[in-house]
């Protein structure tokens, strides 16, 4: 060839590519949404609950015939990314995404390290982002102003939320004096939920006495262990995700410590219970839905679930469940698949009846209304004890 | 005994056992560099490997405490030895950079070969039924001294091979001089493996007592203890087989005396500075001579 195709003809041959790319589509109209799960990395076991609950939500909807918008069905398509449980790696995931994939609305990623960047961008783009199971404040917030992100929401509720419940529990029905408390300092959501249980526990009257750190990646906790334990604490609050739990709590048995530990909703994955070997048998956690409790939607979500993996669904599971959910309601409502119609229209929906409780968002904000259970472990099961609310 | 005592005797048992695992670790950097003078930057993943050869043992097979150690050993042995063969002999003549940069592929080939077959963190099943003593006031678990015990008698066991057998005796021969050494009949090549062997055989051990005490494992550990280990084995001196352990028992105290007088976040950059300054005060370690450079 002697000329170099010119722009006008490299668009023609894309059209082209398309048209014979879609071709064995049959004709069927889809709606992309993107899916941001931790498969690698820190938290695998919370990622691969995320994309299985995501695809049975998506079966679900497709086989029920899909979404109709004006009276023409549209399939679901899930476009699933890795973050590898990394801030990079969600950005660069919500980025191709949004401008390669062109998706309508993202869910995820999960945990508040990925989610808080990926929100900056998302929001950044208009483009719709719910995230099944960030808790910290900063997800829905603008950093800038410090107002509520207009496209950014969450299925679950807030860390200062949870810090605060947990103290009043430890305080008022553990009737503890004395707390030490170990968290992950380099880790969004266990330091913020570290310092709000501080900050209510100390206000309700209890004590701190021993405020430790470590830093993600850490395997040997032997030395905070030994201050703690010189503390002497009635409970000991440990706001970690449960790879760290798994060895924390075998080497506080091995360090002779008997106290009862107290998690946040970061402990609820059934690997917990094979990590920690036994040692946080009879030990308490703050979650967002129990699964022994199930209301007759929770229930068929659970029967579903467990009958297509194998194994009971956890929180994260219900979240994304719940956040896929919410969002197929919102578009079913929607006139039109504009990204900010599909986004006023999620704002204004009226109690969704979600597997974690009835969700509704707060005016103007991304934040639901909704409150926590505290579980107790028992042999390999978590076992509800309570609802609670600050 | 007043609190004050058992706490700081309860934080230089911690120490102890953290230092234990270091040194077996050390113990490798240094063993290979004394004879090649080369950094076997792979030796951390190999201790990865010794972790995931436990688990397989441990849990797929459903062995005890003493074959899995003994065959994780021999595994990680053989495995030191097919590494040198196949990644170092061949650059043996050529540039030391050239060396260290295929150690570090290997050491990258390792994690992500088994983050191919592993992806997620792993469970050692409970390899040994742990007690808790009370000493005075002091906790010690069956596993610290199970890990110091053994470390210790590893420890000893090697240095009596370098000092008083034949093998040990041709070791140090190579380390003093490669051109005429192999003239006095010394066979070299099976020297090299066999110091491959025995320092991959010590990180394989370390990695069941790491799997141990820290029963979750995932491809990535190796790397931090790697160059924990290392800079361990520069400080003592690197070359020198007991230096190596007294770097890896400094750093040990320093890491659990950093957490114990400040926040834990301090750990790294504290033990490191304080690990820099030695270095500028001792430049060749604590152990270690200089050597003349040959022209």
């Amino acid at each position: 060839m002697r000329k170099i195709l010119s722009p006008a003809a490299l668009f023609i041959l894309s059209v082209i590519c398309m048209l014979i790319g879609c071709g064995d589509n049959k004709q069927q109209d889809t709606i992309k949404v993107g899916l941001i799960v931790e498969l690698t990395g820190d938290m695998p076991g919370v990622g691969a609950s995320s994309k299985n609950a995501a695809q049975l939500a998506v079966n679900e909807q497709n086989s029920a015939g899909g979404i109709s918008i004006g009276g023409k069905p549209y399939q679901i398509e899930l476009v699933v990314e890795d973050n590898a449980s990394k801030a990079e790696q969600s950005v660069a995931a919500v980025n191709k995404l949004i401008t390669q994939d062109n998706v309508l609305a993202i869910v995820g990623p999960n945990a508040s390290l990925g989610a808080i960047p990926a929100a900056e961008i998302a929001e950044y783009n208009k483009t719709l982002l719910i995230t099944p199971w960030s808790t910290n404040p900063k997800t829905t917030l603008d950093t800038t102003t410090g107002k509520p992100k207009d496209y950014v929401f969450r299925a679950c509720y807030t860390d200062p939320f949870e810090g605060r419940v947990l103290a009043r529990f430890v305080l008022e029905k553990l009737k503890a004096k004395k707390v030490a408390v170990l968290y992950d300092v380099a880790s969004e959501a266990p330091k913020s939920q570290a310092d709000l249980f501080r900050l209510t526990f100390e206000e309700l009257g209890g004590k701190t006495v021993a405020f430790e750190t470590y830093t993600t990646g850490d395997r040997d906790f032997s030395a905070q262990l030994t201050k703690i334990k010189s503390a002497n604490p009635d409970v000991i609050f440990l706001p970690a995700y449960y790879n760290d739990v798994g060895l924390i709590a075998q080497q506080a048995h091995r360090a002779g410590i008997t106290q009862p530990l107290v998690g946040s909703d970061a402990w609820s994955s059934p690997e917990l219970i094979k990590l920690s070997n036994g040692t946080v048998e009879g030990d308490y956690f703050a979650n967002h839905y129990a699964s022994d409790i199930a209301t007759p939607t929770a229930k068929k979500f659970i029967d579903a679930y467990t009958k297509q993996y194998g194994n009971i669904p956890d929180d994260v599971a219900a979240l994304t469940y719940d956040s896929m959910g919410l969002l197929f309601e919102a578009i079913k409502k929607s006139p039109s698949l504009d990204r900010k119609v599909v986004r006023d229209s999620l704002a204004t929906l009226a109690n969704y009846p979600g597997v974690t409780g009835n969700i509704q968002f707060t005016a103007g904000s991304g934040d639901p209304v909704k409150s926590a259970v505290i579980m107790q472990i028992k042999g390999d099961k978590f076992v509800w004890v309570m609802n609670a609310a600050p | 005994m007043s609190e004050g005592i058992v706490y700081w005797l309860q934080q230089a048992l911690n120490a102890f056992q953290l230092g234990s695992i270091y040194a077996l670790i050390a113990l490798g950097y240094t063993m290979v560099y004394g004879i090649l003078t080369m950094i076997n930057f792979a030796h951390g993943d190999v201790f990865m490997i010794g972790a995931f050869f436990c688990f397989l043992l441990s849990s797929m097979l459903g062995l005890s405490f003493i074959p899995t150690l003994l065959l994780t050993m021999l595994g990680t042995a053989l495995l030191g030895v097919i590494i040198e063969r196949l990644a170092y002999k061949p650059l043996r003549q050529a540039p030391k950079v050239s060396a260290i940069i295929t150690a570090l592929g290997v050491g990258m080939f390792l994690e992500n070969f088994t983050l191919a077959l592993a992806p997620y963190p792993k469970q050692i099943p409970l390899l040994l039924e742990n007690v808790t003593w009370d000493f005075y006031g002091i906790a010690i678990s069956s596993i610290q001294i199970v890990i110091i015990s053994l470390s210790l008698t590893l420890m000893f066991l090697l240095d009596y091979i370098v000092q008083r057998t034949s093998i040990g005796m041709a070791m140090r021969a190579i380390s003093w001089d490669k051109t005429f050494v192999p003239l006095m009949g010394i066979p070299v090549d099976l020297i090299v493996s066999i110091t491959f062997a025995i320092g991959a055989g010590l990180a394989g051990a370390a990695g069941t007592m790491y799997a141990l005490a820290y029963p979750v494992i995932d491809p990535y550990m190796g790397v931090m203890v790697g160059w924990k280990a290392f800079i361990c084995a520069v400080v003592g001196g690197i070359g020198n087989i007991r230096g190596a352990m007294i770097g890896a028992f400094i750093l040990g105290t320093v890491e659990i005396m950093v957490v114990a007088f400040f926040p834990s976040t301090f750990k790294d950059f504290v033990a490191f500075s304080l690990l820099m300054l030695l270095i500028m005060i001792r430049p060749y370690g604590i152990l270690g001579k200089p050597r003349i450079q040959k022209v």
